[in-house]
């Protein structure tokens, strides 16, 4: 069933979906109609976390959120971390320290790591390793054993701690 | 929107040399969203394909009807068995599984018929539409009657049998020996790499097919692919598309001969995407094994011999089960001296899901047993068990169990020392998160126990038992850029890194184009599994690299009339040691130089009746050591910290290999305490991330490296060992023995679950 057309706003920019179909889930939206393939979908459930999006400045699994439900509202992806008007611009501290931090293997959990990570550290700039292991415990990666990653927010949340002091 | 975005390996690297923690090429999109998975790519006029799976683990197709499924709207093509254009059946070491089931299925996920639509949704209806007769038979679920049975598929139920049979038979039968006596369980693992199989075909004008897929192996598949097409493999051009992990799980076909029938069929490009639970019926898993075993030791705990027998359940069809069972059999008793043995080892065909590779190959299974072998043992001798493990610890000189002397290096010792040694950091913490459980179900602090044991591990690395292992690249240098072509798939490993390193290594630049891997125009660079891929594609880029530094020296030396002794390369210029000659790189390159290399390792024998032969290339040994803590009353576990020592040969990227050993530690913590897939009446009880637990940042203990032990490997480019499946071999055992060591239960099974230690706690109340 087609629905009619209805915007969103992906990245500080309104789009329009056209030809939608009415039960498609924001992350098939975003990967499949809007060209933005950063989000990733590997358990469709809301288990793995590699979808987790922004919504409104909350994480989400896109892949549970019905495309339509998030008509007018403000979705943020991997995509818009390092955004510099549609071309890719320097990278935000969550990316260079994953990079830095050897913390990305397969890459595929990663979109979804960098989203709750940087959800994380706008709510808690300074989190202790038990906070952190909580807030990325919806991401499943199967490649690092969490050893880098866990660096790589240490290294992330001393580079914004330094910027803004 | 046309775009196939599969040529992410392509772009530059900014390396420098072997033992620098040098940053991924592939690092940089893989956080900006902009790395092309196979699951990411489309093109235009693109088709969705979908598989429909027999829900039956045994039974006989009577008829299928497509005809409502064509019905529907959108609906492009329904294909069958029958559509198969060419060879019906494929595999890696036997061609016994059937590209569309025929007349039989033999598992419950077996592919049936597959559909091409315009939409995800309308592949999903039209899969719903097809109607298919199953005459439903009695499943043969039990490995150990797989024998006995009736044969279940033309080849018989019996994959492969290797009775190894080493040193002096009646070596144990006397007095005064100790002898310990076990048998050991471990359960269906699943791979569960993050990105599920996905690709892309493409029909070409040519009348072939280009297939963008995630794979690791690009040539092999394309040979199967070519033969089920019928088609010449010039014809069937296979491209890496972005890798989501692998772990051994796609060396198998799944999804590509269907993804070519489709494209080829409709003459349109098809995409396919599994589902998570798909993803699990559709890819093989590691073996579940049940394993007696017997140990005889001399009073001082010097073993005598060893006795196993080893059934593996390979499932549905063959896969690389013989290989497995190869490695189960050949490293049964772990890396000790054993002067004497009889290991029996079986792998059966039954109607469960197909098992083949998992990262450890075998080993992984083995090392459970002969561990808890050693730590029983040390307690019938009332030993230490580390000072067991090293009385008996193999050492180069020594033989295997195949009678193949161990010339190059293998520090057993070393690894179970420094493991052993290094200081734990582990503390008693108050905080209710930290006990098992967590914070939801938090175990009672003053009942929790814990226990701390250590286990070693070693396997074969690349391919064994006289396989012809090869990999191919192409070494060009061109106006001073180097570009490597290399068919070797990267899977998250980062051999991407490792291709820079080298280059930069042996020629002195610090930039390195890396060509798009596919089949056309370079020849296979083998599987990226067994840990080969740093020896096999590594030594082949050295040394295509060291042919054209040779010539690009030999072309300076005639032009400026100096020794070639005289000349090096160095930060893109090649200069002569006495100051008289600095050349531009770009310069003495104007005119492009390039190498084609094909390296292979040493040759290897076949194993003989008795098990015996130099089977194998090298050896890697890894220790662990696991701290846990044991509510006893609710049976729940944590994993406090492991610490690790590992057999390197030599670090060639720090950080990468920190990464590889924290990884594969993960895994085995998750075969340990929580990873199952649950198989009942031959269905898959748990094909979802929601039923089948990988651990999490929680989950997960912090990993110790206790030291990586840097004993360069004869033989080996750089004298660097593969590194990527010791960690995650050594791992479980290592957890399983400290949670006995807490609970003083046997737990002879792994994963432990939760009713095995409080079940078996409660029992033993009531019997006190």
């Amino acid at each position: 069933m087609r629905t009619d057309p209805y915007r969103l706003t992906v990245n500080g920019r309104p789009v329009e979906v056209i030809d939608g179909h009415a039960g498609e889930s924001l992350l098939f939206v975003l990967r499949e109609r809007l060209g933005l393939p950063g989000s990733k979908n590997a358990c469709e459930e809301g288990e793995c976390g590699s979808c987790s999006v922004l919504l409104d400045g909350d994480l989400v699994c896109s892949c549970l959120v019905l495309a339509a439900a998030a008509a007018d509202r403000d979705v943020a992806t991997v995509e818009g971390l390092s955004d510099a008007g549609g071309e890719v611009g320097p990278l935000a501290y969550v990316q260079r320290a994953f990079v830095e931090a050897g913390a990305v293997q397969c890459g595929f959990c990663t979109p979804g790591l960098l989203m709750a990570v940087d959800a994380l550290l706008c709510e808690e700039p300074d989190p202790d390793d038990l906070t952190v292991r909580e807030a990325i415990s919806g991401n499943l990666c199967r490649c690092t054993g969490y050893g880098r990653i866990l660096e790589a927010v240490d290294r992330a949340a001393a580079m914004r701690r330094e910027a803004c002091s | 929107m046309s775009e196939v975005r599969a040529t992410q390996t392509r772009g530059r690297t900014r390396p420098s040399g072997i033992g620098e923690s040098v940053r991924r090429p592939d690092a940089i999109p893989k956080v900006t969203g902009a790395f092309a998975f196979s699951s990411d790519l489309r093109h235009d006029r693109m088709l969705w394909g979908g598989t429909l799976r027999s829900p039956h683990p045994s039974a006989r197709i009577s008829s299928i009807d497509v005809g409502p499924a064509v019905a529907v709207t959108g609906v492009h093509a329904v294909l069958t068995h029958s559509d198969v254009p060419g060879r019906a059946t494929f595999g890696l070491e036997h061609l016994d599984q059937s590209v569309l089931a025929g007349d039989v299925v033999r598992y419950a996920g077996e592919p049936v018929a597959i559909v091409a639509a315009d939409h995800p949704d309308t592949v999903r209806r039209a899969l719903d539409a097809i109607q298919v007769e199953y005459e439903v038979t009695e499943p043969l679920v039990d490995p150990s009657r797989a024998e006995t049975a009736t044969p279940i598929h033309p080849d018989g139920n019996l994959i492969r049998r290797i009775h190894l049979r080493h040193g002096d038979p009646s070596a144990a039968d006397r007095e005064g020996l100790v002898t310990v006596e076990g048998t050991y369980e471990v359960g269906m693992q699943d791979q569960a790499f993050l990105g599920p199989e996905s690709g892309l075909a493409v029909p070409a004008a040519d009348g072939g097919v280009d297939l963008f897929i995630a794979t690791q192996w690009l040539h092999v598949d394309r040979d199967q692919v070519a033969d089920c097409l019928g088609m010449d493999p010039d014809l069937v051009r296979l491209t890496l598309a972005g890798v989501g992990g692998a772990f051994g799980a796609r060396e198998d076909l799944s999804l590509h001969v269907h993804l070519c029938m489709l494209a080829l069929y409709t003459g349109r490009p098809v995409k396919m995407v599994y589902s998570r639970h798909e993803s699990f019926h559709g890819h093989v898993h590691r073996h579940p094994a049940r394993m007696w075993y017997r140990h005889h030791a001399e009073p001082d705990g010097t073993l005598v011999r060893v006795e196993a027998r080893l059934l593996l359940d390979g499932g549905a069809y063959a896969s690389s089960s013989g290989a497995v069972i190869a490695n189960a059999t050949c490293f049964a008793a772990g890396p000790y001296r054993v002067p004497s043995a009889d290991v029996d080892g079986v792998v059966v065909r039954t109607n469960n899901p197909p098992c083949g590779a998992m990262r450890g190959f075998g080993a992984v299974q083995t090392c459970m047993a002969h561990e808890a072998q050693m730590d029983r043992l040390a307690t019938a001798l009332d030993m230490d068990p580390i000072d067991l493990r090293l009385k008996n610890a193999l050492a180069p000189g020594d033989r295997l169990l195949t009678g193949q002397v161990l010339t190059g290096t293998l520090p057993v010792a070393e690894v179970i020392r420094t493991c052993a040694e290094h200081p734990s950091a582990a503390v008693r913490s108050d905080e209710p998160m930290t006990r098992p459980g967590g914070a939801g179900r938090t175990a009672d602090a003053d009942h929790v126990v814990r226990g701390e044991a250590l286990a070693v591990g070693f396997k074969n690395l690349m391919f064994s038992e006289g396989f012809d292992d090869s990999s191919a690249a192409r070494c060009e240098l061109r106006d001073g850029v180097v570009t490597i072509t290399c068919a070797c798939a990267e899977v998250g490993q980062g051999f991407v890194t490792l291709i820079g390193q080298i280059t930069s290594e042996v020629l002195g630049v610090d930039e390195v184009v890396l060509a798009p891997v596919e089949t056309t125009g370079i020849g296979s660079a083998g599987s990226t599994s067994a840990s080969r891929q740093s020896w096999m594609s590594g030594g082949a880029v050295q040394k295509a690299c060291e042919e054209v530094r040779a010539a690009v020296v030999a072309r300076v030396a005639v032009t400026h009339d100096v020794p070639v002794d005289d000349l090096v390369l160095v930060e893109g210029r090649v200069e002569s040691l006495s100051g008289s000659v600095s050349v531009d790189l770009a310069e003495a390159t104007a005119e492009p130089l390039s190498a084609d290399v094909v390296y292979r390792h040493a040759p290897t024998s076949p194993l003989d009746h008795d098990g015996q032969g130099d089977a194998h290339v090298s050896f890697a040994v890894s220790a662990h050591r696991a701290i846990v803590d044991v509510d006893p009353d609710l049976g729940l576990v944590r994993v406090v910290e492991l610490t690790t020592s590992q057999d390197v040969g030599r670090v060639l990227n720090p950080v990468q290999a920190v990464g590889q050993l924290e990884g594969g530690a993960a895994q085995g913590v998750g075969l340990a305490v929580m990873e199952e897939v649950l198989v009942d009446g031959g269905r898959i009880r748990n094909a979802s991330f929601t039923d089948y637990l990988v651990p999490t940042a929680l989950d997960m203990p912090p990993v110790e490296i206790a030291a990586l032990i840097e004993q360069p490997e004869p033989g080996a480019p750089f004298g660097a060992k593969g590194i990527g499946e010791p960690p995650c071999i050594s791992s479980t055992a290592a957890v399983v023995g400290a949670l006995r060591h807490a609970t003083g239960l046997e737990l002879a099974r792994v994963p432990v679950r939760p009713a095995d230690i409080a079940l078996a706690e409660a029992q033993a109340g009531v019997d006190r």
